[in-house]
């Protein structure tokens, strides 16, 4: 295709196809240009162009457009009477990075109101000197800053049953993906002086739960953060300010927010959650525990679940894929439910445990499809179908469902989850 | 006020302990760097909370099923149910096999340890008021969860000797996966 056809292709295509999102603001506003004009054959000039503008910061904390004002995270419907989590509009982000008012939440006793001049980290346990460090002590160390992706190991979960959620971000929204900064813990643990028998750490916050969860040092000494900024600012509130831990590829509830002490054992503490909770219960009975890095797992994003399509022709098809395992090497999309897969493009830089955007076009011939993508990394590990998932652990396992999202595209271009 | 001032001094000297690796996006120092203030286990007593599976850790005190009965009813029975079924919080007794369609998770059927339950009443519990218990009744609480899953007699005295002696039905229902 020339690129004269491809941009007129392209022109025509965000004119008259794309109202997807139904008004949530999905790709593109599709409203044509012209129809601003008395005479819809000439363009007139817009009244905006005709004045000055707002004034500079205005607000001094810049907001996104009044017109996205839908673009926001939601609760499950219907919101249950101890809320567990906020989930992030997968379907409305461009890109890698999660903006960081879109970053999903889960707390486990909602969010502490935490003066950063008062925090304090502990390290103590089997270490030769036990510290405490303050804020302003923690940024004085060396720091890095790495883009990774966050997910709950509960995202998704619903769906293992029957299909429940309707969009990507009811059902994939427990996920997001952010520029963290903050020291290696293997820096500040040298403060410290590991003792050889430290094999587990326990990491504790200072909210209302002192949520804890036991980290092999491994971990620990490997590639674990301590996180004190997020996308460039010091970490918002619900991410754990002043403090967090961040493990990179670990289920989301390991990386401690508002962490205020970690404690070096021999042996793991069996907290309530990672026995009551995030462990998988198999068809046996049995439950697997310490499941700690996420699978490799995709979703298409755009289009998907309640978005429609306005004619046929010519879409992107885009997601997001992940692994907590290893590099995405590649991703495959299917439009014909899975019979057969064609690779897609995968946006650069592909970082380690980062999201990957993966891009893929696609001609839309007005008939029924079937929409899915799967991911492949570097370990060699390909996401399932929830079929094979379902056969493999059975239904109760709950946590780290990394099955293939399905979405289906009707006649009249509706799309619904194809689960 | 949180401000990322690095005095030269400690570039200086991160610069001269430290090691930078060509190719690398960052550097790590090969030792302490002076950052931070010691601080004793005995300072730090009312933070750590932690209990080991077990019993490390386990403070002082004790309580029954008998006296736990008086405060679940008053701290408890309105999100867990009087009897511990459950309400608009979880399930805490009872609950049967796990290898069904729809196996129920509760501190009776599913908790391998038993001293996970005082840990996390302690810290976490009650909901409305977490870190507000004594330590006599968090072991009291604790003995009334475990006798009302028919585990303890109502007479048992849990205390730091005690509770870590008390083996949960499914204490062998877990596969360690570390991965």
């Amino acid at each position: 295709m020339s690129d004269k056809k491809e941009v007129s292709q392209r022109r025509k295509f965000l004119q008259k196809s794309l109202t997807v999102g139904g008004g949530i603001g999905g790709i593109l506003a599709s409203k044509n240009a012209l129809s601003q004009t008395n005479d819809s054959n000439f363009l007139a000039i817009d009244p905006w162009t005709k004045v000055q503008g707002s004034t500079f910061i205005n607000p001094p904390y810049g907001l996104p457009s009044k017109y996205e004002k839908n673009v926001v995270r939601v609760l499950p419907s219907p919101p249950p009477t101890f809320l567990t989590g906020s989930r992030t509009p997968l379907q409305n982000l461009h890109g890698i990075i999660t903006p960081n008012g879109l970053v999903f939440e889960r707390h486990h006793a909602g969010i502490p109101d935490i003066n950063p001049d008062e925090h304090r980290l502990v390290i103590h346990g089997l270490v030769d000197r036990p510290m405490i460090f303050t804020m302003e002590d923690i940024v004085r160390f060396p720091s890095e800053s790495r883009v990774y992706f966050l997910e709950c190991s509960g995202n998704s979960a619903a769906e293992l049953k029957k299909a429940t959620g309707k969009t990507a971000q009811e059902i994939h929204g427990l996920l997001s993906c952010c520029e963290w900064t903050g020291v290696r813990l293997s820096t500040i643990l040298q403060e410290c002086g590991v003792q050889p028998s430290a094999k587990w750490a326990l990491a504790e916050g200072a909210d209302g739960a002192a949520m804890t969860r036991s980290i092999p040092m491994s971990k620990m000494m490997d590639d674990a953060l301590l996180v004190y900024a997020q996308n460039g600012e010091m970490l918002r509130a619900e991410q754990g300010y002043p403090l967090r831990l961040f493990l990179p590829g670990y289920e989301g509830n390991m990386s401690i927010k508002w962490l205020r002490r970690i404690k070096l054992g021999t042996e793991p503490w069996q907290t309530r959650e990672e026995t009551s909770a995030y462990t998988d219960l198999l068809p046996t009975g049995k439950a697997e525990q310490f499941t700690f890095a996420m699978d490799v797992k995709s979703v298409i994003t755009q289009p998907s679940g309640m978005m429609k399509l306005k004619s046929k022709g010519f879409y992107e098809v885009s997601g997001f894929a992940w692994s907590g395992k290893g590099m995405i090497k590649r991703v495959e999309v299917s439009t014909d439910g899975g019979t057969s897969w064609a690779q897609a493009v995968l946006q650069e830089p592909v970082m380690d445990k980062s999201l990957v955007r993966f891009r893929f076009p696609w001609m839309w011939d007005g008939a029924p499809a079937m929409l899915m993508s799967r991911a492949i990394d570097s370990s060699g590990a390909v996401q399932p179908s929830m079929g094979s998932l379902l056969k493999e652990k059975g239904t109760n396992f709950f946590y780290h469902n990394n099955a293939i999202q399905p979405w289906h595209v009707a006649a009249n271009g509706e799309i619904t989850n194809g689960r | 006020m949180v401000a990322n001032r690095i005095p030269l001094k400690v570039i200086y000297s991160v610069l001269v302990i430290g090691s930078i690796t060509a190719c690398s996006s960052s550097y790590h120092s090969n030792g302490p760097v002076g950052i931070g203030k010691p601080i004793s286990e005995n300072q730090i007593r009312l933070w750590n909370i932690d209990i080991g599976p077990n019993g490390e850790g386990l403070p002082a005190g004790s309580g029954t099923a008998i006296t736990g009965e008086v405060l679940f009813q008053q701290q408890c029975a309105s999100c867990h149910g009087d009897k511990g079924q459950g309400s608009i919080a979880n399930r805490l007794v009872g609950g049967g096999a796990l290898n069904t369609n729809s196996p129920v998770k509760t501190v009776g059927s599913f908790w391998p340890y038993s001293t996970t339950i005082f840990d996390y009443t302690r810290r976490a519990m009650p909901h409305n008021a977490p870190q507000s218990l004594t330590n006599d009744q968090v072991y009291a609480a604790t003995a009334y969860i475990l006798y009302l899953n028919k585990i303890i007699s109502q007479d048992a005295v849990m205390d730091a000797k005690t509770l870590p002696l008390v083996r949960m039905p499914n204490r062998d229902g877990f596969i360690p996966i570390e991965r």
